[in-house]
C-alpha cells in the first residue's frame, strides 16, 4: 500500500487505460526514406515562407523557409538531395498545405552541426543568445501543439516567472516517445533544462512525470541528487495532466485565469522532448529535423519507437513496425484521446506528430447516438470547469456570443466529455465547431 | 344565507369593475404607438420568417421597410417583386425591381467522377467535417454530401440525390432566400440570378488546383484550360487560379461557350439541347471565317513584303 499520495490536478479528470505497449522498446532510428515531404506550416502561427527552387541541391539542416513574423517558425532540410515539386499536399491536419518535396542522395549535413553523441554541459550562450539559437533552429512544442518555443522563451514584459515546468507527463495512452526518451537521453534533458532556466531567468524547474513511468522518475531522482533548483514530481494518472493548465494546477496549485498564459501565474512549461530539442539545438548547433515516434496499436507486430527525419511518410513508418494489420480501422497521428485520424498513407511525419496509433476495426467505429440524458458526467470530467453539453447544444443552434459568455474559448479539446459521455454524444466536435465559428467571426 | 350571497356577489363585481377601470386606465397611460403600417406590411408578407431579407423574421423585416421609407436595400426573396409592390403601395414610396435569384449547386463532382479515398466516421454534419478535414475525397473545394444545406431549408426546395451524393434545388419551391448558402462550409451553394425565362449558365466547380491534380481528384473538375475564356465574344467569363467562372451580368446566354468545355461542366438551366447546338455550330462558324481572314491577312501581309523587297531590291 501507498503510503504517500501522489499530486495530481483536482478538476475533472479521467482514466484510461493506458495501453503503453511500446515503453520497453529502445529507440531505433529509421532508415533514410526515398524522399520527403516538408510542409511549410508545422505550428501555430503564421506559415515560413520557401528560400529553395526546385531543382536544388540541399544538405541536411539546411533553412529551406524561414519564419515569416515572430510567431512562426523556421523549417530545414531533414535530409540532404534534391527539392522537387512544391505543391498543396495533406498533411496530418487532414487540409492540404504547401509543402516542399525532397528527393533523398546520401546524407550529406551541414558542417557546423555536432553530430557526435558527446554531452556538452558547459552553457556558454547569453539568455539572448539561447532564444535566437532556439528561433534559428526551428524549435517548437514537440507534445502535438507545436507552439513555436522562441515564443514561450520570450516573456512578456511586467510579467514575473519563478517557475519552469518540464512536463514529462505523456497522458495520452498507448505514446511512449517522451518516456523513451527520458530513459535514454536524461543528461541531454537536464542540461536543457539549465539552458531554459538560463533563458528565463528562474531558479526552480520542476520535471512532472506519471507515476506509470516508474524507471523515468528514478533515473531523474539519481541524476538530480546533487541538484539544489531542479526536482522530480511523481504525478498520479489522470488524464489530461499533460495540459499545460492541469500540469501547473497538480504541481503548483495555481490556476491559470480564463484566457490567460501560463506566464500570468509566473509558469513557462515545456515539454521533455522539446527540452531535448533545446539542448540539440544550443549545445550541438542542430536544428529541429528529426523526433522520436511511437507506432503502436494492440495488432501491431512490433510496437516501436522511431527517431524520425520530418517529412518521412508514414507508410515507412508502418512498413518498418511490421505492415498494417488486417483488422485495422482507423490510422491516427497522435495519440487516442486528441489525435487525428488521417486520410492518406503518404501524410508526411510534422514537427508535432508524436505517434502513428493503428486501431483494430472494432474499436475503431462511432456508436449509436443517443439524447443526452443530463447526467452531468461531462462536467464532472471538464478538467477546465466547463459544462460540455451546454456549450454542445449552442454550439448546435449557432449561438457563438452565449457559448463565448460561457467560456468555450477555454476549452482545451481534450475529449474527456465525449469519452465519458454514456450517450455517444459528439460533444467535442461541437465544441470544435463552435469555436472554430467563432475564430471566423473574429477574422471577419 | 342569500345574504352572503349577496354581499359575496356585490363584492366580487366590486373588484372586477375597479379592476377593469384600472386596467383601461393603464392601457391608455402606457399604450405604445407603433405605426399602423407595420401591421399591414406583415400581413402582405409571406410570414415565413425565415431570415433570408437579413431580418430576424417578417415582423422585423416589416418595421425596418416602415422605418426606412425606401426599398432601396430592403427586398424580401421569398415574396419576390409581387410582394414588394404591395409594401410599396402601402408606404406609398415606389417600388424597386429586382432580379429574381436562385440557389445553384457549384459542384459536380458525383460519386461516379469523384472516388472517394478516405471513409468519414464522424458526426454526420458537413459543418464538423469541414472542421476536421477536407473531405472524404481528394477534392478540398467540393461537396461533403452530408446535406446541412438541406436540413435548413425551411421551402423542402432540396433533397440530397443518392446517385450522385449532391444536393439537388426544386427550382419552382427555392426562394433564394441564402440559408443554404450560409451553412455551407464549402461555399458549394450560391445565389445566382434566376435569368430571363429561368435560363441561364454557370460553372459547377470550385477547385482552385492547377488543371491536372485536380482531374486526378474528379473527372469533371474545372482545370481552368480557357477554351470557355478563348470562346467567350462578352468578357463574361474570367480565369483566376485554373478556374474558370461566369459573369451572370455580363452574360448574354449566346451559349457558345457550353460546348467548350471538355467535361462539360458548364451547367445550364432550362436551355433546350437544340440552341446548345445552334450555338456551338454558330461559333464553330465564327471561328472559320476568324481563321480564314488572319490567313488571307497573313497572304496580304506576304505579298506586301514581297513587293517592299521587289522594290528595294530595284531600287
Amino acid at each position: 500500500m501507498r503510503l504517500h499520495k501522489h499530486k495530481t490536478f483536482k478538476t475533472g479528470g479521467i482514466h484510461p487505460h493506458d495501453n503503453k505497449l511500446s515503453s520497453q522498446v529502445a529507440i531505433t532510428p529509421l532508415p533514410l526514406p526515398k524522399m520527403v515531404t516538408i510542409p511549410i506550416i508545422q505550428h501555430i502561427g503564421a506559415p515560413a515562407k520557401i528560400v529553395v527552387n526546385r531543382g536544388d541541391m540541399i544538405k541536411t539542416g539546411q533553412i529551406i523557409a524561414t519564419h515569416e513574423g515572430f510567431v512562426s517558425s523556421n523549417i530545414h532540410a531533414s535530409v540532404s538531395g534534391r527539392v522537387g515539386v512544391i505543391e498543396e499536399v495533406m498533411d496530418s491536419t487532414g487540409f492540404k498545405h504547401m509543402a516542399i518535396n525532397i528527393r533523398v542522395k546520401g546524407d550529406d549535413w551541414e558542417e557546423s552541426i555536432d553530430r557526435s553523441d558527446t554531452l556538452i554541459e558547459e552553457i556558454k550562450l547569453t539568455p539572448k543568445e539561447i532564444v535566437s539559437r532556439i528561433m534559428e533552429a526551428g524549435v517548437v512544442g514537440m507534445g502535438g501543439a507545436a507552439f513555436p518555443s522562441h515564443v514561450k522563451l520570450s516573456v512578456p514584459e511586467g510579467k514575473h516567472v519563478d517557475h519552469l515546468l518540464i512536463n514529462g507527463v505523456e497522458c495520452e495512452p498507448y505514446l511512449t516517445a517522451d518516456h523513451r526518451v527520458m530513459l535514454e537521453k536524461p543528461k541531454e534533458i537536464i542540461v536543457g533544462i539549465k539552458i531554459l532556466m538560463k533563458a528565463l531567468g528562474v531558479q526552480k524547474a520542476i520535471i512532472g512525470i506519471e507515476d506509470n513511468k516508474a524507471d523515468a522518475i528514478e533515473i531523474f531522482q539519481q541524476l538530480l541528487k546533487n541538484e539544489k533548483h531542479i526536482g522530480v514530481e511523481a504525478l498520479e494518472v489522470q488524464y489530461p495532466q499533460g495540459g499545460e493548465k492541469q500540469l501547473i494546477q497538480a504541481l503548483l496549485n495555481r490556476e491559470v485565469p480564463s484566457g490567460g498564459l501560463p506566464a500570468d501565474v509566473g509558469v513557462i512549461v515545456h515539454n521533455v522532448g522539446t527540452t531535448y530539442a533545446v539542448y540539440e539545438a544550443v549545445q550541438k548547433n542542430k536544428p529541429l529535423i528529426e523526433r522520436v515516434v511511437t507506432v503502436t496499436g494492440k495488432s501491431v507486430k512490433q510496437p516501436s519507437n522511431f527517431l524520425v527525419r520530418i517529412g518521412t511518410p508514414v507508410i515507412d513508418l508502418l512498413i518498418a513496425a511490421g505492415g498494417v494489420p488486417e483488422d485495422t480501422g482507423k490510422i491516427v497521428s497522435g495519440g487516442p484521446m486528441m489525435g487525428k485520424a488521417i486520410a492518406d498513407l503518404d501524410v508526411p511525419v510534422a514537427k508535432g506528430t508524436s505517434g502513428i496509433l493503428l486501431i483494430p476495426k472494432d474499436e475503431a467505429s462511432r456508436s449509436e447516438v443517443y439524447n443526452c440524458v443530463h447526467c452531468g458526467k461531462c462536467i464532472e470530467a471538464c478538467p477546465m470547469g466547463l459544462e460540455p453539453y451546454r456549450l454542445l447544444i449552442m454550439s448546435k443552434k449557432g449561438n457563438s456570443k452565449r457559448a463565448k459568455e460561457e467560456h468555450i474559448l477555454d476549452c482545451i479539446e481534450c475529449g474527456s466529455c465525449s469519452f465519458v459521455c454514456p450517450s455517444n454524444r459528439p460533444i467535442l466536435d461541437y465544441i470544435r465547431l463552435g469555436k472554430t465559428q467563432l475564430k471566423k467571426q473574429k477574422s471577419v | 344565507m342569500n345574504e352572503v350571497i349577496l354581499y359575496t356577489v356585490l363584492s366580487l363585481t366590486g373588484l372586477g369593475i375597479l379592476a377593469a377601470a384600472i386596467i383601461h386606465l393603464v392601457s391608455k397611460k402606457f399604450a405604445v404607438q407603433e405605426d399602423e403600417r407595420i401591421d399591414k406590411v406583415e400581413e402582405v408578407l409571406p410570414a415565413t420568417n425565415c431570415g433570408g431579407c437579413g431580418q430576424p423574421g417578417c415582423r422585423a423585416f416589416a418595421k425596418a421597410v416602415v422605418e426606412a421609407g425606401t426599398l432601396e436595400e430592403l427586398h424580401c426573396p421569398v415574396g419576390g417583386n409581387a410582394v414588394m409592390k404591395q409594401v410599396a403601395a402601402i408606404l406609398g414610396i415606389e417600388a424597386v425591381e429586382r432580379d429574381p435569384y436562385i440557389a445553384v449547386v457549384r459542384c459536380s463532382g458525383s460519386f461516379e467522377y469523384r472516388k472517394k479515398t478516405n471513409i468519414y466516421d464522424g458526426e454526420s454534419s458537413c459543418k464538423i467535417a469541414a472542421t476536421l478535414y477536407s473531405g472524404d475525397t481528394g477534392c478540398a473545394y467540393g461537396c461533403l454530401g452530408m446535406g446541412d444545406c438541406v436540413e435548413v431549408c425551411d421551402f423542402e426546395a432540396m433533397y440530397m440525390d443518392e446517385k450522385t451524393g449532391l444536393p439537388v434545388i426544386i427550382e419552382d419551391k427555392c426562394t433564394a432566400c441564402n440559408a443554404c448558402v450560409k451553412e455551407c462550409p464549402k461555399d458549394i451553394l450560391e445565389l445566382w440570378p434566376k435569368g430571363k425565362k429561368n435560363k441561364r449558365i454557370y460553372v459547377a466547380c470550385l477547385n482552385e488546383e492547377k488543371g491536372s491534380s485536380a482531374r486526378k481528384e474528379c473527372a469533371v473538375a474545372c482545370s481552368g484550360c480557357a477554351k470557355c475564356f478563348e470562346s467567350c465574344r462578352y468578357d463574361a467569363i474570367t480565369i483566376n487560379n485554373s478556374l474558370a467562372a461566369i459573369d451572370p451580368e455580363k452574360c448574354t446566354l449566346c451559349l457558345e461557350c457550353v460546348e467548350t468545355c471538355d467535361v462539360r461542366n458548364i451547367i445550364t438551366a432550362n436551355i433546350p439541347d437544340e440552341k446548345i447546338k445552334h450555338a456551338t455550330e454558330h461559333r464553330i462558324r465564327l471561328e472559320e471565317r476568324a481563321r480564314k481572314k488572319k490567313e488571307e491577312e497573313k497572304m496580304a501581309a506576304q505579298a506586301g513584303q514581297q513587293q517592299n523587297g521587289d522594290a528595294t531590291t530595284q531600287a
